[in-house]
């Protein structure tokens, strides 16, 4: 009989695919694991609907489970309640500040709402700071960025470009 | 009118609906990557692409599974011609310049952001759900495009005359919208999809907010195109599937 409690612990060690120094138990896209007979069945919900990264996910998972002994394996998708930054745990924000990656700013997503975004145009609530150099003398360059997740900023002060997890 | 209209193939109807033109707009969209202004701009649209299929993944999925004949999203969307699609003519137009593509994102953001809205209240708990997950991507969407809009709008001469013309060209393919036809009425009544005419008021407001920043005039005339939603398409869709589908038709056990 298979513990739940080590199969999360084994889903701990795998690393998110495209930013590895998160599992995707801290990203907060594990949702459930729960024995069907003998068949471990793992619940993951999407971060976003379409990121290629969901069904290399689901294999590195099922690979790892398998790996640590587990015969019988089903994945299975869950959308509800949808997945947002809040779940991203504070040991993985800070992992991700230490990567080069600035951590959502909780409560920013975007709203759809033209106030909203007049008031992030024009000189806006959201502060994002500089993974590297701390400055919050920032400056978003598209909101979009390498994946799906990330928006892409620059910081004023030692001008390097960074990624910045953006909140949803 | 109801009465006459089976629930079950309305529903049907109605996810192909929504999963088409998230699907001919994410395609339309994918075909920017590699040819963007500017890089970051090239990102934005795959990353924008991206989301509208993925949830188009979701849409089909589910009308296939209403539809109970074992059709999945990859059959629905490779293995149908073009007078079985039901996208919004709007989507299908082709791109343009990047301020064409960028207002035409615009005038579908400001529809989809609230239809989604509305879709999260389904009483049909699937419905709902998708709806909730795009919602938050779409947040994003129009954020983004409505942004674009003013900036390129109220722009240098050129843009903002590329702007206008973008949006003489469009504005009589946006009605399609918010006209609801049997089935909508149906999906409406039954709870399971907000009623159409009630997202006019929420897309005029938000449009013309936008447009008058951008300053750029709204078109007479009140002409509407209208047919894409019941399988009535332009030339430009089925140019648009040649492409779209060659690769399943002619290799039908390809795999990734």
């Amino acid at each position: 009989m298979v513990n739940m409690a080590q199969v999360w612990d084994w889903l701990a060690e795998v690393p998110d695919p495209e930013i590895p120094v998160i599992s995707v138990t801290e990203l907060g896209i594990v949702r459930d694991v729960a024995l069907d007979g003998d068949t471990v069945v793992v619940t993951v919900t999407p971060t976003y609907s379409g990121c290629p990264a969901t069904a290399f996910i689901n294999f590195e998972i099922e690979r790892a489970l398998r790996e640590k002994g587990v015969a019988n394996v089903r994945m299975q998708q869950r959308l509800s309640p949808p997945w947002t930054t809040d779940w991203l745990t504070d040991a993985a924000r800070e992992k991700l500040r230490a990567y080069g990656i600035a951590p959502p700013v909780d409560g920013t997503a975007a709203s759809g709402v033209v106030a909203g975004r007049v008031k992030r145009l024009t000189g806006g609530a959201l502060v994002v700071a500089c993974p590297r150099c701390g400055s919050a003398q920032t400056q978003k360059v598209s909101q979009h960025g390498s994946t799906p997740c990330k928006a892409a900023y620059q910081c004023r002060d030692c001008l390097e470009p960074f990624d910045y997890f953006k909140c949803i | 009118m109801s009465a006459v209209v089976d629930l079950d193939a309305a529903m049907f109807e109605g996810l192909c609906r929504l999963g088409d033109s998230t699907l001919v707009l994410g395609h339309r969209v994918s075909e920017w990557c590699g040819h963007a202004p500017v890089l970051e701009e090239d990102i934005a649209l795959a990353n924008t692409a991206l989301d509208l299929i993925g949830q188009t993944q979701m849409w089909l999925g589910l009308a296939g599974e209403v539809e109970g004949r074992g059709r999945t999203a990859d059959a629905l969307a490779f293995h149908r011609d073009v007078w079985e699609f039901r996208n919004l003519l709007l989507v299908e137009r082709p791109n343009g310049d990047f301020g064409h593509t960028l207002m035409r994102q615009f005038l579908f953001d400001a529809w989809h952001q609230p239809m989604l809205a509305g879709l999260a209240q389904s009483q049909d708990a699937r419905v709902a759900e998708i709806a909730e997950k795009a919602g938050k991507e779409v947040a994003y969407h129009l954020e983004r495009s409505a942004d674009l809009v003013i900036r390129l709008g109220d722009g240098s001469d050129e843009s903002h005359a590329r702007m206008q013309d973008a949006l003489d060209m469009l504005w009589p393919y946006t009605g399609e919208m918010m006209v609801p036809d049997a089935t909508d009425i149906a999906l409406a009544e039954a709870g399971i999809m907000p009623d159409l005419t009630g997202l006019r008021g929420t897309w005029d407001a938000l449009v013309r907010d936008v447009l008058a920043e951008a300053t750029l005039v709204i078109p007479d005339g009140s002409f509407m195109h209208k047919g894409g939603k019941q399988g009535q398409h332009s030339e430009h869709l089925g140019h648009m599937l040649a492409i779209m589908q060659f690769l399943p038709r002619a290799y039908p056990d390809a795999t990734w």
